[in-house]
């Protein structure tokens, strides 16, 4: 055997274990006893390392370490055909591309937030056994994460949501497939216009169209013409946009919506 | 955020002055918070990017009247000008205690963020992020609680991909669910919990250190113990917090520093460690240590004792589990007393409070098990503890209690203790005026004379009689002082005297 020429030496080379006499309890006056040493959390021994901690948290202690700069690189575009959005920074970069194409349905072309969302969609919205087997047992899965509650329908699936996991009741990535003309309403207010939109004017337009659980891509689209067919050309879009929104910037993928009709919007 | 902090500040002279003064104010606060038990802090990432985007301490904008408030907000939504840049002037006002309230009070205001922070357009989402950011980060109660509609969007944006955005949206979540019981009600069943567990699997450290960061703030609630530990402890968490404390730090300590701090959280809290101790705690963290105190001669160790203070924390509570649970801590590798001995060297000057917790560590190494009191002999680090005698009360307390350790061991160990010279050092902490201290002083006392009587007629010729006398009034300690003196002093000085007066007896008369 390839055993190492100095192995047996070690096995003399313990330290050795001074002989230990037995435990003998304390004689009096004397009281002393070794003992292992619990603190609970809020004990003062542990005063000065939780300042420690938290003058950390709260950067006082100076620090002087640099600051790693943003890197800015040269202008370039989005690579995905259609959009045309342009970027100095990776980071501006990475979370457009993660917004809008990342878990982009390639059905409709809906963008979602997670794959978790995407999944959910796709499986509500284009699976056509959904449909079939929603009608026998419940499908419509609960959306938090690490709850494994399935629904019969979506309207139940959102007042779980509401009443389990204390969701609110318009959470955006959770709207029902079917068209829900609900207006909002439209309370006056004397500081802000709560009824007016919140995304350029995208929000009135979602809310007559049917809506859908994800973020459209086409939100940034002002007014959108044509019905599905498919992407429409950015130079199509172009021309109804209102000035403000400057050339450069275009937000592809077009209006197309699948199989809703689309309200010309004024 | 490690790498990022920055020095906000380029003090001279009277700067520095400034800031140290500002340091003992927060600092004083701090304590009295922490004594009334509300000790909380929040994290606040701010960008500091001056106009030619240097690194630099940012020109504070001026707070925002209620007026400029809603322009701004209206502005946002009719889209007019570019409205990144409208944002980001709301963000800048934001900054000020004065500007938060006038901005939650308006309302919709809320309402109207939410839905630019759930935008596609993710420059407009981000800077609404950050505007959602300093609320969060606010000193008043009613601003950070304003913020709660925006929680169930917080914890879905956990599961994407941006780094810098999931950073912001955890620190975020941190700031909120540290505000109050009512955040953490509202959290909590929302699935925070499970999010941070699909998160932590993320490769990016700034996203860990984030996450290490709110989990810190949840696990520090006082229903932690109750409420979140155990949803903690059923999850994939605890693995990876172990697997993330010790790995990364090449990189950058960060990540590490807030996960040892959760695991400390955790396990002060005895919730269930031996679920712990069976994912292999003690060998992660003693090999952490072991690594620290390797790194520490060699390379910067700035803040190193924010990552060494919550792991010595964390095995000196593990150490105490009982043996009726069946998980029984044994640690067998002298190592880590020679890493707790250079820690001690290291940061006695600088963060005296390691010391003390290092001493911890060391008597519930030394309590029941031989080990550590023979290797704290062998190795000949006796003349280091001994020197720790002359340190703070708390320091030299526990330092004599590791002493009473070694020496309960028997007459080998005492042995060594009397030839290392412990006897000096005693009757030092003799001329002490504090009771507990001299208290544990006759106790150490004790052991030796009842191990190794040679020891009492040392002490005796060093005037120990002397020292003990001083304390024979005090009520705490005179019991202790006569039974010393008539059991093992009184008969040590009269054999003496009868020995002298034999050998004289013997002795030529010149």
């Amino acid at each position: 055997m390839l055993l190492p020429p100095d192995l047996s030496v070690s096995l003399r080379v313990e330290r050795p274990l001074l002989p230990v006499r037995p435990r003998t309890p304390p004689r009096a006056p004397f009281c002393f006893s070794p003992s292992r040493l619990r603190f609970h959390r809020q004990h003062e021994f542990f005063e000065d390392g939780d300042i420690h901690r938290h003058l950390y948290l709260q950067d006082i202690l100076t620090n002087v370490t640099e600051v790693t700069e943003r890197s800015k690189v040269s202008e370039f575009c989005c690579h995905i055909v259609g959009c045309c959005q342009v970027f100095d920074t990776l980071e501006g970069y990475e979370h457009h591309y993660n917004t809008l194409h990342r878990n982009m349905c390639s059905f409709c072309k809906r963008s979602f937030p997670s794959v978790h969302l995407l999944d959910t969609h796709i499986l509500e919205w284009h699976d056509s056994l959904f449909q079939i087997m929603a009608e026998k047992q419940n499908m419509y899965q609960c959306l938090v994460e690490g709850c494994a509650e399935k629904f019969k329908s979506s309207k139940d699936r959102k007042d779980h949501l509401v009443k389990v996991h204390l969701y609110p009741s318009d959470f955006r990535f959770d709207k029902p497939k079917k068209a829900k003309n609900s207006t909002k309403n439209n309370k006056p207010s004397s500081k802000l216009d709560v009824s007016m939109p919140m995304d350029v004017n995208v929000e009135t337009y979602e809310q007559s169209q049917v809506d859908s659980m994800e973020i459209c891509p086409s939100e940034s689209v002002e007014n959108p013409t044509q019905p599905m067919s498919g992407p429409i050309s950015s130079l199509q879009e172009k021309k109804l946009y209102k000035s403000r929104i400057p050339s450069t910037v275009c937000f592809g993928q077009g209006a197309s919506r699948g199989f809703k009709s689309m309200k010309k919007k004024v | 955020m490690w790498s990022r902090r920055s020095c906000r500040y380029r003090p001279d002279a009277s700067g520095l002055e400034e800031l140290r003064a500002r340091r003992r104010e927060q600092e004083s606060a701090l304590r009295k918070a922490r004594r009334q038990q509300q000790l909380v802090s929040k994290r606040l990432l701010r960008e500091e990017v001056n106009g030619d985007g240097q690194a630099g301490v940012e020109i504070a904008a001026e707070p925002l009247s209620e007026q400029e408030v809603l322009q701004l907000l209206r502005d946002v939504q009719r889209g007019r000008e570019e409205r990144k840049k409208l944002l980001s002037r709301l963000r800048q006002g934001l900054q000020h205690k004065e500007t938060q309230q006038k901005f939650v009070r308006l309302e919709g205001s809320m309402r109207v963020l939410i839905g630019l922070f759930t935008s596609s357009l993710a420059n407009i989402q981000m800077e609404a992020a950050r505007c959602l950011h300093e609320l969060s980060h606010s000193c008043d109660p009613a601003v950070a609680e304003a913020c709660l509609p925006a929680t169930s969007y917080l914890l879905t944006y956990l599961s994407g991909h941006s780094v810098e955005f999931t950073e912001l949206c955890l620190y975020t979540l941190g700031n909120l669910a540290v505000e109050s019981d009512a955040v953490r009600k509202q959290l909590l069943p929302q699935g925070i919990i499970p999010a941070l567990a699909s998160c932590i699997q993320s490769p990016h450290v700034a996203v860990l250190e984030g996450l290490g960061y709110v989990l810190s703030q949840l696990l520090q609630a006082t229903e932690a113990p109750t409420k979140i530990i155990p949803l903690v402890l059923d999850s994939v968490l605890p693995q990876h917090m172990l697997r993330l404390v010790s790995s990364n730090l090449e990189l950058g300590m960060g990540v590490a520093v807030e996960f040892a701090w959760c695991l400390h959280y955790i396990v002060c809290s005895h919730v269930n460690n031996a679920l712990l101790i069976s994912q292999g705690i003690v060998s992660t963290l003693v090999l952490l240590l072991l690594e620290l105190a390797s790194v520490m001669s060699k390379a910067a160790t700035e803040g190193l004792e924010l990552l060494i203070c919550p792991v010595l924390r964390c095995l000196s509570n593990l150490l105490v589990e009982d043996e009726t649970e069946g998980c029984k801590v044994q640690i067998q590798d002298e190592r880590l007393l020679v890493a707790l001995f250079l820690f001690m060297q290291y940061f006695l000057q600088q963060h005296p409070f390691l010391v003390q917790e290092c001493l911890w560590l060391l008597n519930n190494l030394t309590a029941d098990e031989p080990f550590f009191c023979s290797a704290v002999l062998t190795l000949d680090l006796l003349p280091a503890l001994l020197q720790l005698l002359s340190c703070s009360r708390m320091v030299t307390l526990l330092a004599l209690t590791v002493l009473c350790n070694i020496a309960e061991k028997g007459p080998a160990y005492c042995y060594q203790l009397h030839q290392k010279a412990v006897l000096p050092s005693l009757l030092s902490t003799l001329a002490l005026s504090d009771a507990q201290v001299v208290g544990q002083s006759l106790e150490l006392l004790h052991l030796l004379f009842l191990h190794l009587p040679e020891a009492a007629d040392d002490f005796l010729s060093q005037a120990g009689l002397q020292a003990l006398e001083q304390h024979q009034d005090n009520p705490q300690l005179q019991e202790r002082v006569r039974a010393l003196s008539e059991t093992y002093l009184q008969p040590a000085a009269a054999s003496l005297i009868s020995c002298a007066g034999a050998s004289a007896a013997v002795l030529p008369s010149s």
